[in-house]
């Protein structure tokens, strides 16, 4: 059991080793898991998990993003890699507390998910003045890659080349 | 009500004089003879239309200097500066003519996607309606309606046209250099790719 827990680290310590079928499920819903909520009022935001009703719901609370402290449903929220210590049942203070020493905005927005959903929302703002902005710093940027490959592909295919025969 | 009107009518007259042994000597002519006819009863008169018309509400979104892609014409898709609103209601619009050829025209707002780019325009020379009238074709008279006049009908742009033209584009072209690539900008036309959607698309 001290191997798999090794591997897997604080949040499976608990587990006994029988429970072998867990192994696969990293990201655990457990208080002090920071979730993305994905539908319902508070939808594309992040909190963190403060403790568990039942096997469909959970009280989640985020201070910081908007989020109150609320009940919400399993289905609404995902899951993500981000989990810090937090005692179950802690009142917004302590999460507030948590979230501050663990700097977890910070950490969130380094992710690839927060950066990808940034990327998604600056796109639906572009206006379409943008839009053309954008499209002129391709062009540019791929001309320049373009003659760059060329350049170097003539010297490849000189590499190649068979010799003439008289 | 209409008996009232007529006997008060009657009774303002002016004493009249009048010849002859047998009649009477003097009698009151009434000022305004009683008319010849009227309806035997009383019927509503409808009520007076006072309705002014309202001028076109323009838009929020548009505003003067606001570039402007224009979804109509022989120049759909091509981005443009708004001049005005005239008092048609009518957008008053230009291309500029010497960055993609649309000239000094009128355009209604709902033909048009207003943009948020907006342009900071100098203070204009005033314009109206009446420099876009068409003059009608001259009618023909009954000698000449099936004599050919070679078609010299086509609509030829007047000299003040030309010269208002220029005199716009020498202010406004000034402004829209000013912001940058905003000249390549309204060079190009507004088209949609694939998985563009327009109502899903933020102007």
């Amino acid at each position: 059991s001290s191997g798999i827990n090794a591997e897997y680290g604080d949040s499976i310590n608990a587990l006994p080793s029988r429970f072998s079928a867990m192994v696969s499920f990293k990201r655990l819903v457990q208080p002090g898991r920071i979730v993305f909520i994905s539908s319902g009022k508070y939808a594309k935001k992040i909190a963190m998990i403060v403790e568990i009703v039942d096997q469909n719901r959970v009280i989640v609370d985020g201070p910081f993003t908007g989020v109150p402290r609320h009940q919400c449903g399993i289905k609404q929220i995902q899951l993500t890699k981000l989990v810090f210590q937090l005692p179950h049942g802690s009142k917004t203070i302590v999460v507030e507390k948590v979230w501050n020493k663990n700097a977890v905005t910070a950490k969130w927005n380094d992710t690839v998910w927060a950066r990808k959903l940034e990327r998604k929302r600056l796109r639906a703002s572009m206006s379409d003045f943008d839009r053309f902005k954008v499209m002129i710093a391709r062009q540019t940027r791929n001309r320049i890659l373009q003659t760059f490959k060329i350049s170097k592909m003539a010297g490849v295919r000189k590499m190649y080349k068979r010799p003439v025969k008289n | 009500w209409f008996a009232a009107v007529v006997s008060s009518v009657l009774s303002s007259g002016i004493n009249a004089e009048y010849g002859g042994e047998k009649n009477g000597g003097t009698r009151t002519v009434p000022v305004q003879k009683s008319p010849r006819f009227y309806p035997t009863e009383d019927c509503k008169t409808p009520l007076k239309n006072r309705r002014v018309a309202k001028p076109t509400k323009l838009r929020g979104s548009i505003v003067p200097g606001s570039v402007v892609i224009l979804l109509a014409g022989s120049h759909r898709g091509k981005r443009v500066v708004v001049l005005k609103q005239l008092p048609s209601g009518l957008l008053l619009v230009t291309g500029p003519y010497k960055i993609n050829g649309v000239p000094l025209r009128r355009v209604d707002q709902t033909y048009v996607i207003a943009t948020s780019t907006k342009v900071e325009l100098p203070a204009l020379p005033a314009i109206g309606d009446e420099i876009f009238k068409r003059k009608g074709k001259p009618t023909k008279n009954e000698k000449e309606m099936f004599v050919d006049n070679a078609g010299d009908n086509s609509y030829k742009i007047s000299a003040e046209k030309v010269a208002l033209q220029k005199e716009i584009d020498a202010l406004v072209v000034p402004a829209v250099k000013k912001v940058d690539m905003l000249q390549s900008y309204l060079r190009s036309r507004f088209t949609l790719t694939k998985g563009q959607f327009p109502h899903e698309m933020k102007f």
